[in-house]
């Protein structure tokens, strides 16, 4: 139908167009404004990468390569030939499941925390400067104290997920509960409002624009560990893929992971993002 | 006298830190149903006494009586309309009035009863055909009659207005204050207002107390505004006694109480 109406519209530009008319051109305007430099940057680089990498005693592979190696990778994510020659869809959701219970404990785990030093004092003083060096403690070097203590490679990368997404949601959910407007608390006040519902009708969705920004940093976080992790756990997940097309030199099939690995980031991202919005909506503006 | 229905006795407020107390030795009786404005520049204190009276700050010295019951902490008897409007974002007009229903008449109230009183005071300030909008999604002047349609459903026996029209635009302002009026004339509600407004004082208010500059500041004179009510905007505005109560209200701020240059 959007085609249609593109095609009539230059053809009597003199006329008043009708609303409809004019509201679908600037949104189909809109999403062509969106999408096409974004897609003109992709094939830009990969004609450079192109170029670049078809020189004699390039180390990398160029794209028309990739393809010819790795066809089947690309071309069909669900295939199962059993033990680890799976279709990247199944290593992605090993990781992803491995992501999930990691994300949701720490998500748990820190909000808990967040609102506890949030709103005690004491607890802030004691266990913040505590936080502030744990977490920049690297997700890598956790893993053989995880490994010691777990004695199995599941519930170890389940625990380097928690113990690196679980910081910035601590903090943000501390520092957005310390952050309550006083006009807020003055009402809660006034109207006697204490305890639970103090909690669950105040506190909780004037924070919650924080808690989530919290959760996307986590979200981020888990991402970029399960990958390290999984390298040296081995078994199904897209981690182990790469360290294992690594020993096997094929190099077509790290970058096809890659690109795998970049675009559920991305959609992790903004699906936490989506679900942030669609909870606080209305709680950040006045 | 008899015991006052409300009293200010002897109020001192001061702050950790600041060398000189913000309000100092404030009196003030306050007869049941009457309508009392706070005036004076900013930094007089005028905002601390409020705050006071509704509980949400001790007083350092002496203190406020209301109905012969010592004010110690913030309650639904003294409710306010905050300056900002201060509704909750995340809840609609309808459940900003109703969490304030809910929580202060729930004894007296069932459920259903609860439902009709927070609909009956979403319409007393016309906002009846807003009541599922939210905050963000309405203008300045409708948050604040939703602010005062909150106040008045907790049934309160003093309502305290912060500076209620100061952020609205002067159209917007005039109007709500002619719904303060009408509003005060059908439920005789104890009000106290503060505001930097003069033509807002001496329309609204029985008695003007004006504050002398802070810190340390103090009532410097109370001015009785004898006008006959309903009281009509225009009809005021050529009335010499209206000018003459506006002119000596300009006169205590600008000539003996002058803002200190800063």
């Amino acid at each position: 139908m959007n085609a249609s109406i593109r095609k009539a519209a230059p053809a009597k530009p003199l006329l008043s167009l009708p609303r409809t008319l004019v509201t679908s051109e600037s949104a189909w305007a809109r999403r062509t404004r969106d999408v096409v430099p974004p897609l003109l940057v992709v094939l830009l680089l990969g004609l450079l990468w192109e170029l670049v990498m078809s020189t004699p005693g390039a180390t990398l592979p160029p794209p028309s390569k990739i393809w010819a190696d790795a066809r089947e990778l690309i071309t069909d994510p669900f295939f199962d030939n059993g033990g680890l020659d799976k279709g990247l869809f199944w290593h992605l959701a090993a990781s992803l499941s491995r992501v999930a219970m990691g994300f949701a404990l720490a998500a748990v785990v820190g909000v808990l925390t967040g609102l506890l030093i949030g709103t005690s004092p004491l607890a802030m003083r004691g266990l913040d400067p505590v936080f502030q060096v744990l977490r920049t403690v690297p997700p890598l070097a956790w893993l053989p104290l995880s490994l010691a203590a777990f004695q199995e490679a599941q519930p170890s990368a389940i625990f380097v997920i928690f113990i690196t997404s679980v910081w910035p949601v601590i903090i943000n959910t501390a520092v957005g509960v310390r952050n309550v407007p006083q006009d807020y608390r003055n009402v809660a006040a006034v109207i006697r409002l204490t305890g639970v519902s103090y909690f669950l009708r105040i506190l909780l969705p004037a924070a919650a624009p924080f808690i989530f920004t919290g959760l996307r940093i986590g979200i981020g976080l888990s991402w970029l560990a399960i990958v390290a992790a999984e390298m040296l756990i081995g078994g199904v997940g897209i981690g182990f893929f790469i360290w294992d097309a690594w020993n096997s030199s094929n190099l077509s099939d790290i970058m096809v992971a890659l690109a795998y690995v970049g675009l559920t980031g991305f959609v992790l991202d903004r699906a936490v993002a989506l679900v942030g919005r669609l909870v606080t909506r209305g709680t950040s503006e006045g | 006298m008899n015991t006052p229905f409300l009293e200010i006795s002897r109020l001192s407020v001061a702050f950790p830190r600041a060398p000189l107390p913000v309000l100092h030795d404030v009196e003030l009786r306050i007869a049941a149903g009457e309508y009392v404005s706070v005036i004076g520049h900013s930094g007089c204190g005028k905002s601390t006494l409020l705050n006071v009276v509704a509980g949400l700050l001790p007083a350092t010295l002496g203190g406020v009586l209301l109905e012969g019951q010592e004010v110690t902490n913030p309650g639904p008897d003294r409710a306010v309309v905050f300056q900002n409007h201060s509704l909750l974002p995340w809840l609609t007009a309808y459940e900003n009035v109703r969490l304030a229903v809910d929580r202060t008449l729930a004894g007296m109230m069932g459920k259903a009863e609860r439902h009709e009183w927070t609909l009956r005071n979403l319409d007393l300030v016309k906002m009846g055909h807003a009541k599922d909008k939210r905050p963000a999604e309405i203008s300045g002047g409708m948050k604040q009659r939703v602010g005062i349609a909150r106040a008045l459903a907790m049934k309160p026996k003093v309502l305290l207005l912060d500076e209620p029209f100061g952020a609205l635009d002067a159209l917007t302002r005039a109007h709500l204050q002619d719904e303060v009026m009408r509003i005060h004339a059908s439920l005789g509600t104890t009000v106290i207002m503060i505001t930097h407004d003069v033509d807002e004082a001496v329309l609204l208010s029985d008695r003007i107390v004006m504050m002398t500059n802070g810190p340390n500041a103090t009532i410097g004179e109370i001015l009785e505004v004898d006008l006959p009510r309903p009281r009509d905007r225009l009809k005021l505005a050529h009335d010499h006694r209206f000018v003459e109560y506006r002119a000596s209200v300009l006169e205590f701020l600008h000539a003996r109480h002058a803002q200190p240059v800063p």
